[in-house]
């Protein structure tokens, strides 16, 4: 791979082919058509096309490629999570994004850093060994680790936050990793582009139709597409959608912010989330200190960014490190994040034949790219679950089956 | 800064405010299905429009309900509770 970058020194022009072809129209139908050219639905076409030989397949995206919360995340990976049916999901997909920068040639940056989150109470101790319990259990590295391993794994954190909320200890992941997320965009969608798959970006779906209880097409603002399939991976977006088709769901949204520091050099290699303090953050490969907090505290389909935010993380950061005081924060941006009640996504088929949801992503789907195209692609090509996403049905609030995922999704990525 | 009109207090800084959720009917729990039930404890009117909300201003404990837009997050009237209030969503 590096040895192939010569070719641009050498070359005139531009040896590389564009990632992605442009169709200029779209067809009058299709196998399947996907809504949102996020991350997950580009992998979801991806593993359609190479899996199954699924290629009459659009993707249809209002905006760009990856200009969603794809484009918006703080990029961390890990799968110590708090319920079994949770941990086999992502850990699925911890094992699939190790080879993906090997399957797209793609350098998608993956680094594993190793994840601590903090406990700074006895209550939050005790929750993080049951995780690490059933983390070891399901055959996931994830430990209890006292102040001292923090310590020496992160010599400049002030460990007793300036003295009013100490940490006690923390839960250690290994695995726990940050990837360059535009590129997981870039390769799925690359991967279906050459399998024939089309993405038509600046093209919004407006409306889906419905007969007889059975998806037949979806109105966009370039016309109508006739499919029989349709796959929403719309993230922030998804009440909307199912509004289209009647569906009541309980996912509602609210903001989700983030920013990054001026780069410094290299001085933090792990992962550091603190719930109490509602502060996560990692180093980027840039230098970039790259942060985000809890969730804005009320329903809002918004993308704006607020003082408030940046006034209470920069707070927070330097109870835990006063020493970057005189740090500029850079740039800051929000995504909208599909909440659930229980913190564990929605997925599968709905009670309308051939409408699929990927969706409840909130603040923890980047993850779990990989192995939601993976299942998606499948529950979509058989029209019956895959196992994986069997737990996360639409149907579970109907049946009172919750999946009870907070304690390890509310805040900590 | 984020401005609210609370209908006791005036105009205060959204800091001092706490979202209490849409402004619902409950259907009573006796007669209810278990559908309708788990229908009114899980789903929410996730799209985005003009809702009526709960607000309550935590420094002087009064709750309220505001008609506000969720696209733009602007608050469009704030109205102490009256009992004969119907939910609108
Ligand atoms: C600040 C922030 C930090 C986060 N941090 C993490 C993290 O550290 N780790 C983690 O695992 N997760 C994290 N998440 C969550 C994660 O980003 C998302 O769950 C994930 O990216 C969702 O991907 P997606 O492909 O489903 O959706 P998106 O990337 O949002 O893609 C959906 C696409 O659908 C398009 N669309 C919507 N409506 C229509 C329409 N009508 N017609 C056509 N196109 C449409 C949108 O334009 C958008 O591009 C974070 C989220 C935010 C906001």
């Amino acid at each position: 791979m590096p040895l192939g970058l010569l070719r641009f020194a050498m070359s005139k022009k531009h040896p590389e082919p564009r990632m992605f072809r442009e169709p200029d129209a779209l067809k009058a139908a299709y196998d399947v058509v996907i809504i949102g050219a996020g991350g997950h639905g580009l992998a979801c076409a991806y593993y359609l096309a190479r899996d199954y030989g699924i290629t009459n397949v659009a993707v249809l995206e209002q905006g760009y490629i990856g200009g969603g919360n794809t484009g918006r995340n703080t990029t961390i990976v890990r799968s110590n999570y708090l319920t079994p049916e949770g941990v086999r999901f992502y850990d699925e997909s911890v094992r699939l994004y190790k080879d993906l920068s090997e399957d797209f040639d793609l350098n998608l940056f993956y680094s594993e850093r190793g994840h601590f989150t903090f406990a700074h109470t006895d209550s939050a101790l005790s929750t993080m060994r049951w995780r690490a319990e059933v983390n070891k259990h399901m055959g996931i590295e994830s430990e209890v680790v006292d102040r001292d391993t923090i310590q020496q794994a992160c010599p400049e954190l002030d460990l007793d936050c300036g003295g009013h909320l100490p940490v006690m200890g923390a839960l250690y992941h290994a695995p726990g990793a940050v990837a360059r997320h535009d590129a997981v965009a870039w390769g799925y969608g690359r991967g279906a582009d050459q399998r024939g798959v089309e993405i038509h970006q600046k093209t919004r779906v407006t409306d889906i139709r419905v007969e007889g209880g059975k998806v037949v097409g979806v109105e966009t603002d370039k016309g109508f597409v006739r499919t029989g399939k349709v796959v929403s991976a719309v993230a922030g977006f998804t009440p909307r959608i199912t509004e289209m088709v009647g569906l009541r769901t309980p996912i509602t949204i609210q903001p989700l912010q983030a920013c990054v520091t001026e780069p410094l050099k290299p001085w933090l290699d792990t992962i550091l989330v603190s719930a109490t303090l509602h502060v996560y953050v990692s180093q980027s490969s840039r230098g970039e200190l790259v942060m985000g907090s809890a969730l804005d505290p009320y329903e809002l389909h918004s993308t704006r960014s607020t003082l408030d935010f940046t006034e209470s993380l920069s707070g927070h950061l330097l109870d835990m490190f006063p020493f970057l005081s005189e740090i500029k924060v850079n740039r800051q941006w929000a995504g909208m994040a599909d909440m659930t009640p229980d913190f564990a996504p929605v997925m599968g088929r709905t009670p309308i034949d051939g409408f699929y949801l990927d969706s409840g992503w909130g603040t923890w789907g980047f993850k779990a790219t990989p192995v939601c195209g993976k299942t998606m692609s499948y529950t979509v090509a058989n029209d019956r679950e895959h196992e994986l996403i069997e737990p996360f049905g639409l149907s579970r609030f109907e049946n009172y089956r919750l999946v009870g995922e907070k304690g390890a999704a509310s805040v900590g990525h | 800064m984020k401005i609210i009109n609370c209908p006791v207090n005036g105009a205060r800084p959204l800091q001092e405010f706490a979202y209490g959720g849409p402004f619902r009917d409950m259907p009573d729990p006796a007669t209810a299905s278990d559908a309708e039930w788990g229908d009114y404890v899980f789903n929410r009117d996730g799209a985005p429009g003009v809702k009526r909300e709960w607000w309550y201003h935590l420094a002087s404990g009064v709750w309220f309900v505001a008609e506000r837009d969720t696209l733009r997050d602007r608050f469009l009237k704030t109205y102490l509770y009256d009992a004969g209030d119907q939910a609108n969503d």
